[in-house]
């Protein structure tokens, strides 16, 4: 390979980057704000919520990726940027799932939390804020690093629009070459590397949030710990 | 907005013929997942790590890695190897093989939730390990998972339109073939988008009901 095919493969991987980092964006917005609806007190809220879930969720990805590159602009009027398109597509759909790691992890906070806010005399926003939020987001953090890693390779289906991502650049690559087989092993070489470095990141930051709030980081190494005796 | 009940009466038999495409891929591609991840699962128990490692790094490999990609992967890279397959072939492989590489999860859970007594209590009768897995260990570790397996199964559903990439005409590359020759792209796409969400959401609400069934 070229230095000059290389340098394609190069702006494929920083498109691909870029769709990865706002449709994350995207994604966890969305997934915050429908999974604390679907808890929310008003059932038309938590219905609303739960419909866009299942449309959603429902529907597979590549086809959100065509309706709205190209339905959208007929119907609505709304011509948008690639990368917009995209990344609106993507993190609508990845934040749907997002959406039932966030409910899930909310339900999972002891109910004698919450009751401990109401009693408090904590307002709902305070006690989501305050009490059930520093406690689920943690516990979501290895079941979103699972789907940053699904967004991951969600990104390579804009691909099929004519975006020019990493899985893009492999194409245009084997074309240039007339052989396929080295090209995509690097390109899935490098989606590997990313979701690799993606997962080792996440653990960092659960590791983080998990002492913040307050609960014990899982120890790495296991100490056997004296009976009987000792601190605590 | 224009909407034309035309244009979705003349892409209605195109959409059969897709759907019957994405149903096709779907069940080959689940078998073949079935089948593959068990495989791998029961690998990743073998004692030695000569057989672990292998089998740990390239189904992390795989399952971390787009599918398109792989796809794209199969569907030119074989044929230069002198492997000529059908495209509907090449995608039911590569989905089975995706795919694979998340049952085997499933599959493990289910393993590892086998009580130690019934491998002890195999080795005390002396089974063979052939034994010990047909007719001890999977029969119990399988039954737990069907639910879970089934979820696979709606996301493998979720992931056929894939294959339009790779000139397979399922329900996506029959509605982009009808809107490309009669630019007409609203009713197409919304059709199959709805049919997508019809397909997947009653599949999930029986696999609720089944996994109340089964797991207890």
């Amino acid at each position: 390979m070229t230095s000059g095919l290389w340098q394609l493969v190069l702006s494929g991987v920083w498109t691909t980057l870029q769709l990865l980092v706002f449709g994350a964006l995207l994604a966890t917005a969305v997934s915050f704000a429908v999974g604390m609806a679907r808890t929310h007190r008003l059932w038309i809220v938590r219905f609303v919520a739960g419909v866009y879930t299942e449309v959603f969720r429902g529907t597979s990805t590549l086809i959100m990726i065509f309706w709205v590159f190209f339905v959208l602009p007929l119907a609505f009027g709304w011509q948008l940027v690639p990368m917009w398109a995209a990344t609106l597509a993507l993190g609508l759909t990845y934040g749907a799932y997002g959406a039932e790691i966030v409910r899930g992890a909310l339900n999972s906070v002891d109910p004698a939390q919450r009751e401990g806010g109401i009693a408090l005399g904590f307002t709902p926003w305070q006690r989501m804020r305050k009490i059930l939020l520093p406690q689920a987001v943690p516990e979501m953090i290895p079941s979103f690093s699972n789907l940053l890693v699904e967004l991951l390779k969600g990104t390579a289906l804009v691909s099929v629009m004519g975006m020019g991502d990493l899985a893009f650049s492999g194409n245009l690559v084997r074309l240039a070459l007339q052989q396929s087989a080295e090209i995509y092993a690097y390109v899935l070489l490098i989606y590997f590397v990313i979701a690799f470095a993606l997962t080792r990141l996440m653990r960092l930051l659960e590791h983080r949030l998990k002492v913040r709030a307050g609960k014990a980081p899982q120890a790495r190494v296991f100490v056997p710990q004296p009976v009987g005796g000792g601190v605590s | 907005m224009t909407w034309d009940w035309n244009a979705v009466r003349d892409f209605m038999p195109h959409f059969w013929d897709g759907l019957l495409v994405t149903l096709q891929a779907l069940a080959l591609g689940s078998l073949i997942s079935f089948a593959l991840g068990l495989v791998w699962a029961v690998l990743m128990r073998t004692p030695t790590r000569w057989v672990r490692w292998p089998v740990g790094i390239v189904t992390e490999f795989v399952r971390d890695t787009p599918l398109l990609v792989q796809l794209f992967f199969l569907f030119y890279v074989l044929p230069e190897w002198g492997l000529t397959f059908s495209a509907l072939t090449t995608g039911v492989v590569a989905i089975g093989l995706h795919y694979s590489t998340y049952t085997m999860q499933v599959y493990r859970a289910g393993i590892d939730a086998v009580p130690a007594g019934q491998w002890e209590a195999a080795t005390a009768l002396s089974l063979s390990p052939w034994r010990t897995w047909t007719a001890v260990i999977l029969p119990q570790a399988i039954r737990r998972v069907v639910p879970a397996l089934g979820n696979y199964v709606i996301a493998m559903l979720k992931d056929t339109p894939m294959l339009m990439a790779i000139t397979v005409l399922d329900m996506l590359g029959e509605a982009r073939l009808f809107s490309q020759q009669h630019f007409q792209f609203t009713e197409p796409l919304t059709v199959i988008g709805v049919a997508f969400v019809l397909i997947a959401y009653p599949a999930s609400l029986l696999l609720r009901a089944l996994e109340r069934r089964l797991v207890r």
